[in-house]
């Protein structure tokens, strides 16, 4: 059970002078259960490659397999896989639209043809999951902050319960604090559930710390798709488009330069507390 | 989705024409229109169209994005030919059954579609090589004069400028939130009409409060930098004639005077 994308090419804007080769050749195996990030500068085609996993964009050329099944067999029912591939766009608080905040998770749940009890039992859940005060399910959700909408609009996807959920961005635009407590409360939801997340961002602190495995787009190509640790050790390339491996690669690698004997393949703060801890010790 | 409808559908490029003041093109545009009225045969629609090719040539765009707005009024264009074509009284030419064509019905059906499809092209030529925004500062200052009879000119200017300015924002922005309803299950595509214009609520809410949104963050970014109307405003590109636009003036009138002058003659009855 997985998602397999074979040589998929997707070009904006076909016959237009303007046209923009948005993806280039991807080939992905994503298998059940993977905690993925996929990074990249700005219009390296994150977005454009997470609206294909549900069908919303129609690949220019190549093939995307859900579950064994090619999404674009003529009877392939695309209306399901949007249902079993959750998708939370960049700003999702942008689509909210209802008179409060119950009503909204609701939406998308009641789409699949649900009855009301499971409709409302889904949407309470999916609240409760994304850690939204319980005060606040029937107010409006103009008057919420940018971090309670961002909740809220996270929730109504989960509200459907998809296999696969796919944030876009999902802390664009929220303070530290709120950075945090979001993609906190997704590992949590991760770990709980097992389900697959296909976390898009373009910074590494955000995802290094909670990912099994890191994809990074570059141009519209997949550029690095390994472990974090791997990935971070071609700090340079990265560098030279447009991404930065965490602070704390730069703080060992540095510290490994002027000859402490450091490990320098930790990637969070933790981690490289206990690497520096570790090799004082040693030193001393 | 919706990005294939193009308004205000700029082609860029390298080109005379593209570098024309815009007032000329606004001028030339609408003379050419109201020379298409004045033509009595077809000698002039010949120089009409001879003209227009020549200034495509010139405009280095691509003649299949000329035809493209011809795509919009096809249905048009149709119904008025067939319309003359069986409805024109007259002298009958050929007689199917019930319906009959007469010879002044041919005519003035020709008449139509070549006077209607010149039209259509020869507008296509101004918005194509004309951004939206120099359209509306050629205007601006082509309709001033006006501000006499009190005609708010600057302000409407501006306001077409900015509409025109967030019709692909806006065109954008309802392609993201369609996506985002559609990725939550909304199914804009089947069901009866009733059901279709409820399904659009969850577009049509996001959408008005973002422009509302938007609209406000204009406004504000507008006075922050200290707008205040259209009194003793500069511009950046004050728009002055230069000497192509003098040609250009030039070959207007010429075309003109030849086209209609020709385009009037009484000629001998062909057949
Ligand atoms: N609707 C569209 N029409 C035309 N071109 C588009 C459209 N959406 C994206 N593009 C282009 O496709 C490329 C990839 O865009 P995409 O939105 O996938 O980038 P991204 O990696 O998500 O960037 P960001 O980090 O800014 O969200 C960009 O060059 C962009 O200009
Ligand atoms: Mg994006």
């Amino acid at each position: 059970m997985s998602i397999i994308l074979d040589h998929v090419n997707y070009i904006y804007g076909g016959d237009t002078p303007l046209a923009v080769r948005a993806l280039d050749d991807i080939c992905l195996q994503i298998p059940d259960g993977q905690f993925i990030g996929i990074i990249g500068h700005t219009g390296s085609g994150k977005s454009t490659l997470v609206q294909h996993l549900n069908g919303l964009l129609k690949a220019s050329s190549g093939s995307i397999y859900f579950n064994g099944e090619d999404i674009y067999d003529r009877d392939y029912d695309r209306k399901k896989l949007r249902s079993k591939v959750g998708l939370v766009f960049q700003y999702p608080e942008h689509q909210l639209f209802e008179t409060d905040v119950f009503t909204d998770v609701c939406f998308g749940p009641k789409n699949l043809g649900l009855d009301k009890k499971e409709v409302e039992l889904r949407a309470y859940d999916a609240l409760r999951k994304v850690g939204l005060p319980d005060e606040l399910f029937y107010q409006s959700p103009f008057d919420l902050s940018g971090g309670q909408k961002r909740r809220a609009a996270i929730a109504g996807v989960l509200a459907m319960k998809p296999e696969v959920l796919v944030l876009d961005e999902p802390t664009a635009g929220l303070d530290p604090k709120g950075r945090e407590e979001i993609l906190q409360q997704i590992r949590e939801l991760q770990k709980k559930t097992g389900m697959t997340v296909i976390l898009v961002s373009h910074s590494m602190e955000d995802v290094a710390e909670y990912v099994d495995r890191i994809i990074v787009m570059n141009r519209g190509r997949v550029m690095y798709d390994d472990v974090p640790k791997e990935v971070f050790r071609h700090g340079k390339e990265l560098e030279e488009v447009g991404l930065a491996p965490p602070q704390v690669t730069y703080i060992l690698q540095e510290l490994r330069r002027r000859g402490l004997q450091v490990d320098t393949d930790a990637t969070t703060v933790e981690e490289a507390a206990d690497v520096v801890m570790r090799a004082l010790q040693y030193v001393t | 989705m919706l990005r294939d409808i193009t308004l205000g559908q700029y082609y860029q490029t390298e080109s005379v024409i593209h570098r024309l003041d815009p007032r000329v093109k606004l001028a030339g545009t609408l003379l050419f229109i109201i020379s298409l009225f004045f033509f009595k045969n077809f000698i002039g629609y010949l120089i009409a169209a001879v003209f227009l090719m020549l200034v495509i040539r010139l405009s280095h765009v691509p003649f299949r994005f000329m035809v493209r707005g011809m795509r919009a009024v096809l249905f048009l264009l149709l119904l008025t030919v067939v319309f003359n074509l069986f409805l024109t009284p007259g002298e009958p030419l050929v007689i199917l059954w019930k319906v009959t064509i007469t010879k002044e019905g041919l005519k003035t059906a020709i008449n139509m579609a070549v006077r209607l499809s010149l039209l259509v092209v020869g507008s296509s030529v101004m918005t194509l090589t004309t951004t939206p925004n120099n359209l509306t500062d050629g205007m601006e200052k082509g309709l001033r004069p006006l501000k006499v009879f009190r005609v708010p000119v600057h302000e409407v200017a501006m306001m077409m400028s900015i509409a025109l300015r967030f019709i692909p924002i806006l065109m954008e922005e309802t392609d993201k939130i369609m996506k985002a309803q559609i990725a939550r299950g909304a199914d804009f595509e089947s069901g009866n009409i009733i059901r279709r214009a409820k399904a659009l609520v969850p577009l049509l809410v996001p959408l008005f409060i973002s422009a509302f949104r938007r609209a406000n963050d204009l406004a504000m970014a507008m006075e922050a930098r200290c707008y205040r109307g259209g009194e003793g405003r500069t511009k950046m590109k004050p728009l002055i004639y230069q000497k192509r636009d003098r040609i250009a003036y030039l070959c207007i009138l010429i075309y003109l005077t030849v086209g209609i002058w020709l385009g009037r003659l009484q000629l001998p009855a062909i057949g």
